[in-house]
């Protein structure tokens, strides 16, 4: 069984006829950004992209400053959808309806060395910067961690994760197109969805999720379904809150660690081992004081966001992000990419995001940014409505400070320590 | 389920409507550290996006303080369609339908 749609199995067979059928039906450009929600329309979309050689685009987020600067990296690029009112401002396609003729396909093969999608990191500098997945590197990637993670053949994936990052493109989208896995369409967001939706589906099954999701989930007073996996990634999870979602879906934690450039690179049973295990191949080097990985499924080697600490086994400890590294909700930013898309909004004659040591996360585990700013004339409301158009909201400022001048030193520095004693909690009146 | 299955049929009364609205600006305002008084909420500006700006961990945030306080557990399979999540007045009218507690 190649997916799940609702009840409905979808094999292999009528998989391949509708990514036909609809690369029959794609205009002439070479570059695909496929925004469809139902993850199957979108397995399809990037199944139908291939067959028609064309690349599929997975931005970080579609705010309309992401969008033009996609447009200037593929001028023929255009939008496949699945939803009605899609504000992006690109050429669309709809995916509507597919007329699947009798004719059946072989299964195509794929060189190894096929491009299939450019995945983008936001950058420093404000210009999304593509990191390209060949169709050989990828499946080495999926089967390898596939193994690595104990999934049972035809395990069904219900994931609470997008399709089109990094993590949910791999272990919702690849793992059942390359790994023998089962895609599922749906993506449910309240937990009591996701648990229904979860025993809805044959064993084995798995959750693909994020801690976000798993403590919400955690938080609901009925019996939890049975599981036979559950996969986590996008932030450190906790080992306490790992150890109860095993007991609550009877079934094995793997965490996977992983980014945009690298794909996924190690998994840990987090309930019981702290220490991170390595793909197959995959090495790790400190070179200046910075980590690199190598080797496995890797094009070439590549530097990490992350502060390791290395093993002597080759395992290695997380120690934590780089100085200016954010990562809300699984969402990596920097600090300096944020600040930069602040300062050019018009009318900001200064400004920065900092990190709030003051503020409690939620019970979804999140902390969110803040920011100071000053804007003669502009209101709160203004900018963040500017902000809106050029971030991800993950990132929106929580608060976003209006000052006359910002607590620059001396030198004209801008201290993390000033800035965060702006939000430090005021006596009360 | 879709979710105008899941609206309410009948208003609460004005009274009830307006206590709870109340005591659900001030948890989402506590749940969420929002840098305002909760009677600065407008019970008719919405919730998600423009308007008070809140995005899906919000709402899954909220989602988990209705879950605690009230025994309601919101169902929907796209956070960003909710009608309860227009404004702090549908969602008090869903909670007050639908509380067990």
């Amino acid at each position: 069984m190649l997916a799940y749609r609702g009840a409905e199995p979808v094999h292999a067979a009528h998989f391949l006829a509708e990514a036909h059928a609809l690369a029959a039906a794609l205009p002439p450009g070479r570059h695909i950004i496929n925004v469809c929600t139902d993850r199957y329309r979108f397995a399809v979309g990037v199944a139908a992209a291939l067959l028609a050689g064309k690349v599929s685009l997975l931005p970080p987020s579609h705010t309309p400053e992401v969008v033009r600067h996609l447009q200037a990296f593929a001028p023929d690029v255009f939008c496949l959808t699945d939803s009605a009112d899609c504000p992006i401002d690109l050429p669309q396609v709809q995916f509507g309806s597919l007329a699947v003729g009798a004719s059946a396909w072989a299964v195509p093969s794929l060189a190894a060395e096929t491009l299939v999608a450019h995945v983008f990191t936001s950058g420093s500098t404000g210009v999304p910067v593509p990191h390209p997945k060949t169709w050989g590197r990828l499946a080495q990637c999926v089967r390898d961690g596939a193994r690595q993670l104990g999934l049972p053949a035809g395990t069904a994936l219900l994931a609470t994760v997008p399709p089109q990052h990094m993590y949910g493109f791999e272990s919702s989208v690849l793992l059942p197109l390359l790994a023998g896995a089962a895609l599922v369409a749906e993506r449910p967001f309240y937990p009591a969805d996701v648990a229904l939706a979860l025993s809805a589906l044959p064993r084995p099954r798995a959750l693909v999720s994020t801690p976000i999701h798993l403590r919400a989930l955690l938080a609901l007073p009925q019996v939890l379904p049975a599981a036979d996996l559950l996969l986590c990634a996008t932030a450190p999870l906790d080992a306490e809150l790992a150890r109860e979602a095993e007991s609550r879906f009877g079934a094995p934690l793997m965490e996977i660690y992983g980014s945009t450039e690298t794909g996924q690179l190690a998994t840990r049973r987090t309930a019981s081992e702290r220490p991170w295990r390595l793909l197959p191949g995959v090495s790790l080097s400190l070179e200046s004081g910075r980590a690199w990985a190598r080797g496995g499924h890797l094009e070439q080697p590549t530097p990490l966001c992350d502060e390791l600490e290395m093993l002597p086994d080759g395992r290695f400890h997380l120690q934590g992000r780089l100085a200016d590294v954010v990562n809300i909700a699984g969402k990596r930013s920097s600090l300096a990419y944020l600040t930069h898309q602040l300062l050019a909004i018009e009318g900001v004659r200064d400004g920065a995001f900092f990190l709030p040591e003051h503020t409690a996360p939620g019970q979804t585990g999140v902390t969110r940014l803040a920011a100071a700013v000053v804007a003669p004339g502009l209101a709160a409301s203004a900018l963040l409505a500017a902000l809106r158009e050029r971030i991800d909201p993950v990132f929106l400022p929580r608060p976003l400070l209006l000052l006359e001048h910002l607590p620059r030193n001396s030198t004209g520095k801008l201290p993390q320590e000033a800035l965060r004693a702006l939000t430090a909690p005021r006596p009360g009146p | 389920m879709s979710m105008s299955e899941l609206a309410p049929t009948l208003p609460p009364t004005l009274e009830t409507g307006a206590t709870l609205e109340g005591e659900l600006a001030e948890l989402i305002v506590a749940a969420l550290n929002l840098e305002m008084p909760a009677r600065q909420i407008d019970p008719e500006a919405r919730l998600y996006g423009e308007g008070l700006g809140l995005d899906s961990i919000d709402i899954l945030e909220i989602a988990l303080v209705v879950s605690k306080h009230y025994g309601v557990q919101l169902r929907a399979d796209d956070a960003a369609n909710t009608q309860i999540f227009r404004s702090l007045r549908q969602l008090a009218a869903y909670v007050a339908a639908h509380r067990t507690k």
